[in-house]
């Protein structure tokens, strides 16, 4: 974007106060309300270019460290197109703040009662009940992940390289960045 | 659920070590800490065995947040109260942040070099296998669950087919399955 964006104090508030309401309904991982970000962000306020929105989930995603990040980066893109690293710096500060101040302070203190109350058989119920599906869960997540790769027929480098590791992570105990290292270099070489 | 001998278990130092620990686990997590997490938490520091894991994930998934992110916030509180749980937050961001505000300013130059964009599809494709293997590896967890494992076996394939195969929104899922289960495993637990 060429022309500086104006945002006055009042716009910061209400960037703070649209990333507190969506902080309770990210349910699943920050992840799941970028779709509404998008909407408020980009077509609603016209503070994001498409382009920076989509590079902010990329980054975020290849980068070390968690995927909520990307809520960082879109606070930096917001406060660039405002004016500057100052504004960038604010930004992060505003929309982290917002995402994250409800969903942690609820966790906190359900995990301490959770602790603190957990011989009491509903308690055990739920984290018991819960284990199977959490585990499903996970391998989901890798297989959602994995389906990202084009038909296995075409792509099965890719899908070779996920099955690879997903033995070799299962079987033995080799350090997790010699795989991350050893896949980015085949892709790299356009190997995978 | 039976605890494990007090010997296997260390718990975390200081609020330092709490910060150290947090940083260089989310350091290691490209595409995702969670791989990381068991590895580090369970394997590696030993804070906790394979059983508490899938517990407290539990609870970590089920509330609104990262679920990463909630995971270390537990842990953290678990030691040493609000101050435990801030820093471990803050190791699992600090660094972080300033890595992806740094890569954000280098982006533009190297977005659409090839070999960028092939490393990222290479490393991708470790990471989906990195998901995959946490959760194998998590799933002798279930032998002591009180559901008994012919049904943890049916839940863990009812939850694989609804989200892997036919994609519905994950809240439906946890909600619709998760409480059947949890209901299951209430009246199990009868005393």
């Amino acid at each position: 974007m060429n022309e500086a964006l104006h945002l006055a104090w009042s716009d910061w508030f209400q960037l703070f106060t649209h990333y507190l309401s969506l902080s309770l309904l990210a349910v699943g991982g920050a992840i799941t309300t970028a779709p509404d970000m998008h909407r408020y962000l980009v077509e609603q306020q016209g503070w994001l270019s498409d382009s920076q929105f989509n590079a902010s989930i990329a980054i975020a995603q290849a980068a070390p460290g968690p995927n909520v990040l990307f809520v960082a980066l879109m606070g930096w893109h917001v406060g660039l197109n405002a004016g500057g690293l100052l504004p960038a710096l604010f930004g992060v500060l505003v929309s982290m703040l917002g995402v994250m101040l409800p969903s942690s302070s609820l966790t906190y203190f359900t995990s301490r009662w959770s602790h603190a109350n957990r011989e009491l058989r509903a308690v055990r119920a739920f984290k018991q009940g819960m284990a199977p599906i959490v585990i499903a869960l996970l391998i989901a997540t890798g297989w959602i992940l994995a389906s990202a790769h084009g038909a296995p027929v075409q792509d099965w480098p890719l899908w070779l390289t996920t099955v690879v590791t997903t033995v070799i992570v299962w079987r033995t105990r080799l350090h997790l960045l010699w795989l991350l290292a050893a896949g980015g270099l085949l892709g790299w070489f356009g190997l995978v | 659920m039976q605890n494990p001998p007090a010997t296997q278990r260390t718990q975390p130092q200081s609020l330092t070590d709490l910060f150290v620990s947090f940083t260089v686990l989310a350091l290691q997590g490209f595409g995702g800490v969670l791989a990381v997490a068991q590895r580090e938490l369970v394997e590696h520091k030993r804070w906790m065995t394979n059983e508490e894991f899938v517990e407290e994930w539990a609870v970590a998934q089920i509330m609104p947040g990262p679920n990463i992110i909630n995971l270390c916030i537990m842990i953290g509180g678990r030691y040493f109260g609000l101050r435990g749980a801030l820093a471990a937050l803050a190791g699992m961001l600090l660094v972080p942040m300033l890595i992806v505000l740094l890569l954000a300013l280098a982006y533009a130059q190297f977005a659409t070099h090839p070999g960028v964009i092939g490393a990222l599809r290479g490393m991708g494709a470790v990471a989906a296998g990195l998901i995959v293997a946490t959760g194998l590896k998590l799933f002798p967890a279930l032998k002591k669950n009180a559901l008994g494992l012919a049904a943890c076996i049916g839940f863990g394939v009812l939850c694989f087919v609804a989200v892997a195969l036919l994609r519905w929104p994950l809240a439906y899922v946890l909600l619709g399955l998760g409480s059947i289960a949890c209901v299951m495993t209430y009246r199990r637990l009868a005393p």
